[in-house]
């Protein structure tokens, strides 16, 4: 009989996740925890300043201290010409500073020393001559003509701008703001955040001068993509560089980058023929790694009367920091912005985008997210929120009234993205029906007696996850498929590798699930590895929540090559012709006699004991999935707050997220996946931000400044769920891992200007801290986290 | 994260903490709960050559109030001692008040009543409720005990009035002669972030008649702000909502913030107002409840 696909952890099954076994009892094994005979340890010396010429830099005091192997400076870095490294948006980063350093944190020297102690007393030691310049910290000083050219170092380079960046139809645009009753504008400023796993980043450089072979244990969320490209940097073969990302202590898009210190500790462990681990601090990841957002976000909506929308237009100014070092596909300077207003029918749209030089730290990763979708999701719903107001529009009818119907799929918007499948209004209906939003209007009236202000904030968005395909999607010219490789073991055991890499999203578990479904091997019976070069299948790696749309893909199409094979052996030993054969989950049988069958059991050990003649023995597979198209998940997120008007301080009452993300392999771990999400969100809109003084020294540079939210402050949130299969993947799903932190924060910010709407006031920037809610409830006015510009 | 090389004793008496701390000349750090000066080490803002650890010296983690209602809480007496503590709630509710917003709850555990006093942290709450409370320090060294008055204890931002070898061996708060009220009230970003602006107010009452006020200030300073001064204007009186405004106006005026990420000088005196009007004002309800 067919196996329960429950009860052998198949897909729907809320199976606990295997790999927190080891996890709770801290025997997972991070960058941090290996140890190899002989290895030293790295400290990097950190600029103090944000934009100065180097003078000098004297070593000689860090060298004398006892138990240092080797310093290193710019000029060492050069000698190897590796001063400078290409980053992932085509721009050069450097790794030790040679001429200038260009923001605070930025890698100025190295010291390699038998302990990390020792190593971080001598980095002390070095003397850095400064001789500062003036510091950009925003796109508006970065304009000013007077201002320094922060990228000397760039030939043709004559200002501090990155890019220049459009998509869409201007005249048709154009015309439909012609044609419009009503014109709606928002200005907003997405804050600039960090990713901030609570593992940092770090590597083991091993390189065996015997062998010729180097080995990086190292923080990465995709270590092919490091593999080709140091096997480019650094000119070494390609079959002789093995990259190992073990455990990650989360990722959310910190850990896509090539960070100097990796490079730093490739070449340390090349010229000093030992192991050369480097691990960063929390304020070192905090300053110098890849931040996300820091968008300026302008727009208008061209209304109709009645609430249609005819077309939007919007700029983005967004600041890089000192390098162009965004992890993005390369097509797209401003990622992938453009998905902006996807769920909604909009004939026309038009996006203008700016990137400037600053000095601040390079990243511009994609914090859980796929790459600059939540700064689209957040102007998205912004706008729609402020349009509904200027229109004097219900918030819930307005979005009814342009959402995406269900007939009208597969949908085209007007900057060309296909969303192809959707029940957008039965979300949102759920969710106002879980809020209660038919008495919300008295129950405001009942709060303003107590002298309390409650609002609530809708925010529905459907976002492109799971980047490729590959004919419009790469990374450094690297193509963004993925792949994933299975064999299956003489005892109907399994091991499953795939070109992704798991940092917290469940892969060892959601994997043998889909392997479970596709084979009837039960979840238990299979092993899930990943992140190792030798021996994962080439992969673009986990982030953009590409993983269960590719590379969960990828897992189904080897599972059903190797149903494919098994059939074979199984007619063999059934002594009938294959197509005579029927499956059922974890069984072939003899159609028209379902009692005559073998399990997939018996198959694995035939397929190496007892093969019908010609076929080849084992039972192993891969396959490499290009997706045809991005998944599109839907959310609503709908949220209920209530301020203290004499303080500014708001509580969440109550937050509703329904979402759609196709079919769930497990819901537990994509309930988990919302839950964080939110929690982020919620970081986002009321407390997290970094943020930098006039002189470009980073205010957020440690857990007292820049605020992560704890169980004490973070709401609860009910969770329902609506599944629309995608109709291309295999099996149905979408990505979710990043709609909660992408479509998360408009709801709460909507809420609260939902309860300050008496007061005029039309936005107030994140993070909505109580004393700007504060300020704008007495003055009226809207309150913008744009710094104050400083004249000339 | 990697502190500078030090030294570690773990002494088993007072008597030969303070002797360790005598012969280092000033170059010693004491430890009790840590939750201060070891993120302080692990940043290397501070460096010092030796640390004397009193987490074995018995006797100091004693938590006591005296016949006479006076409160005695020794250096090892935990933040968590304090909050999960009976004796509070009814003789000295501005602690009570304040035991369960300082820090957060892995902190609480952990550091100590009397170190963060030590610590002398501008933002510090502890410090605060022994400044309206009229509390003293009882520090120890070679030469044997002495106590000083809160007000003359925290000279500056990280300073006090300890000589390098005394060590702060107990707080001492005295009890209220007629009815204890009071409360402390806290504005943060975040649970354990440091206070953006935070009000201690206790009061000594008899009946409905306020015979002593004292109010404190975290947050809205370079210092923890004495305002004690300004609330004595409701000495002699009840609290009545006149009173209570003058007051609340007495204290905002003592306030001296400054401007910055957290707020602008104006909101955050706005917030030390709206808390001494809310203590009071919840006070008063209360008794006029409870007659």
């Amino acid at each position: 009989m067919a196996l329960d696909e429950l009860k052998i952890g198949g897909m729907g099954a809320s199976r606990r996740r295997v790999e927190d076994n080891r996890f709770i009892r801290g025997k997972g094994q991070y960058v941090d925890d290996i140890v190899l005979p002989g290895m030293l340890h790295m400290e990097i010396l950190r600029s103090p300043v944000a934009h100065a010429r180097i003078k000098s830099i004297d070593t000689s005091a860090a060298w004398e201290v006892p138990g240092v192997r080797l310093v290193m400076t710019g000029d060492t870095m050069a000698a190897r010409n590796l001063a400078w490294m290409p980053t992932l948006s085509y721009d050069t980063q450097a790794v030790l500073a040679t001429d200038k350093v260009r923001f605070q944190g930025q890698e100025v020297a190295a010291v390699i020393a038998d302990d990390p102690y020792i190593a971080k007393d001598a980095a002390s030691k070095i003397i850095v001559e400064y001789e500062q310049l003036p510091a950009i910290v925003n796109p508006m000083q970065a304009q000013d003509p007077n201002s320094p050219l922060i990228r000397d170092d760039k030939e043709n380079q004559t200002n501090n701008k990155v890019f220049d960046w459009e998509i869409g139809d201007k005249s048709a645009t154009d015309r439909a703001f012609a044609d419009a009753d009503v014109v709606s504008k928002i200005q907003l400023h997405y804050p600039r955040s960090h990713p901030s796993p609570m593992e940092t980043c770090g590597s083991i450089a091993d390189f065996d001068r015997a062998t010729g072979k180097l080995t990086v244990y190292m923080t990465s969320q995709a270590p092919h993509i490091v593999r080709a490209a140091v096997a480019m940097v650094a000119e070494l073969p390609e079959h002789m560089i093995r990259i190992v990302s073990p455990d990650l202590g989360g990722g959310f898009g910190n850990k896509v980058p090539i960070y100097p210190g990796y490079v730093i500790s490739i070449l340390a462990s090349i010229l000093t023929e030992h192991p050369v681990k480097w691990v960063e601090d929390k304020s070192s990841n905090l300053i110098s790694t890849g931040f996300g957002r820091d968008v300026y976000l302008q727009g208008e909506l061209a209304l109709r009367k009645d609430g249609k929308i005819l077309g939007m237009r919007m700029h983005t100014v967004s600041d890089h920091g000192a390098f162009f070092a965004d992890a993005q596909p390369t097509k797209f300077k401003i990622g992938l912005m453009h998905s902006t207003f996807a769920c909604y029918d909009v004939p026309a749209a038009h996006l203008t985008s700016e990137g400037w030089y600053t000095n601040k730290a390079p990243g511009g990763v994609a914090y859980r997210c796929s790459f600059r979708v939540t700064e689209a999701m957040f102007f998205q719903e912004r706008m729609i929120h402020a349009a509904a107001d200027d229109l004097g529009m219900d918030q819930a009818e307005f979005r009814r009234v342009n959402l995406v119907k269900d007939d009208m799929f597969p949908y085209r918007t007007a900057f060309g993205f296909l969303t192809d499948s959707g029940q957008y209004q039965k979300c949102l209906d759920l969710g106002l029906e879980a809020i209660g939003y038919s008495t919300f209007a008295q129950e405001q009236e009942e709060a303003r007696k107590r002298g309390k202000l409650l609002g609530l904030g809708i925010s529905t968005m459907t976002e492109p996850l799971g980047a490729g395909n590959s004919r419009e999607y790469d990374i450094i010219g690297i193509k963004m498929f993925d792949s994933a490789e299975l064999r299956v073991h003489m005892t109907g055991k399994a091991i499953l590798r795939t070109g992704a890499k798991t940092q917290g999203q469940g892969h060892e578990t959601t994997w043998a699930q889909i392997v479970a479904h596709e084979l009837g091997i039960p979840a238990d019976d299979i092993v899930v590895e990943e992140g190792d070069t030798d021996t994962a299948p080439f992969g673009m790696g986990t982030y953009a929540s590409r993983s269960t749309p590719v590379a969960g893909a990828a897992v189904a199409m080897v599972a059903r090559k190797i149903r494919a094979k098994a059939r074979k052996i199984a007619a063999h030993l059934l002594e009938v012709s294959e197509e005579d054969i029927e499956w059922e989950l974890g069984r072939f049988y003899v159609r028209g006699n379902q009692e005559r069958g073998v399990t997939i059991q018996d198959c694995a050990l035939a397929a190496y004991s007892n093969v019908p003649d010609g076929m080849e023995p084992g039972l192993e597979n891969n396959a490499y999935y290009d997706p045809p198209n991005l998944t599109w998940p839907f959310a609503a997120y709908i949220c209920k707050v209530e301020i203290d008007p004499e303080t500014g301080v708001w509580d969440v009452l109550q937050f509703v997220a329904v979402d759609d993300c196709g079919v769930r392999i497990n819901p537990l771990i994509v309930e988990g996946q919302i839950m964080g999400g939110l929690t982020e969100a919620y970081a986002m809109a009321s407390m997290q931000y970094i943020t930098f003084d006039e002189e470009g020294n980073c205010i957020g540079s440690n857990y007292m400044d820049y605020l992560l939210p704890t169980a004490w402050e973070t709401p609860g949130f009910e969770l329902y769920e609506v599944v629309t299969p995608c109709p291309h993947h295999p099996i149905g799903a979408k990505g979710i891992g990043e709609c909660a932190t992408v479509g998360g924060p408009a709801a709460f910010v909507n809420a609260v200007m939902n309860a300050l709407k008496h007061t005029g006031v039309r936005n107030v920037d994140m993070p909505l801290m109580p004393n700007r809610v504060y300020e704008a409830l007495q003055t009226g006015k809207d309150v913008s986290g744009m710094p104050p510009v400083k004249a000339g | 994260m990697y502190p500078s090389r030090f030294e570690y004793d773990a002494p088993k008496t007072l008597e030969e903490a303070i002797a360790i701390l005598d012969r280092s000349g000033g170059e010693a750090k004491v430890l009790a709960g840590g939750q201060s000066l070891v993120p302080m080490l692990k940043l290397r803002f501070a460096s010092p050559e030796r640390i004397v650890d009193i987490n074995g010296i018995p006797g100091l983690d004693s938590f006591r109030v005296d016949a006479d209602g006076t409160l005695r809480i020794g250096a090892l007496v935990r933040h968590e001692d304090m909050e999960n503590s009976a004796l509070l709630e009814k003789s000295f509710p501005t602690l009570a008040g304040a035991a369960s917003l300082v820090a957060d709850p892995i902190v609480r555990v952990r550091g100590t009543f009397v170190g963060s006093v030590c610590h002398a942290d501008p933002q510090g709450d502890w410090a605060a409720t022994m400044v309206a409370l009229g509390g003293r320090i009882v520090a120890q060294g070679p030469n044997g005990r002495r106590e000083i008055e809160m007000s003359k204890f925290v000279l500056g931002p990280f300073v006090t009035a300890l000589a390098f070898n005394e060590i702060a061996v107990e707080a001492v708060i005295p009890g209220a002669k007629g009815t204890a009220r009071g409360g402390y009230l806290k504005l943060e970003r975040r649970v354990g972030d440091f206070a953006t602006a935070s009000v201690a107010v206790s009061l000594d009452m008899t009946g409905a008649t306020v015979n002593r006020a004292g109010c404190a200030l975290a947050g809205v300073g370079g210092r923890t702000i004495d305002a004690n001064e300004a609330i004595s204007l409701l000495n002699g009186k009840e609290l009545t909502e006149a009173n209570i405004a003058a007051a609340a106006e007495a204290v905002a005026e003592a306030a001296d913030p400054r401007t910055d990420h957290r707020g602008s000088a104006d909101y955050k005196r706005h917030i030390v107002k709206t808390f001494v009007t809310r203590i009071l004002t919840g006070i008063a309800r209360t008794d006029q409840k409870a007659a």
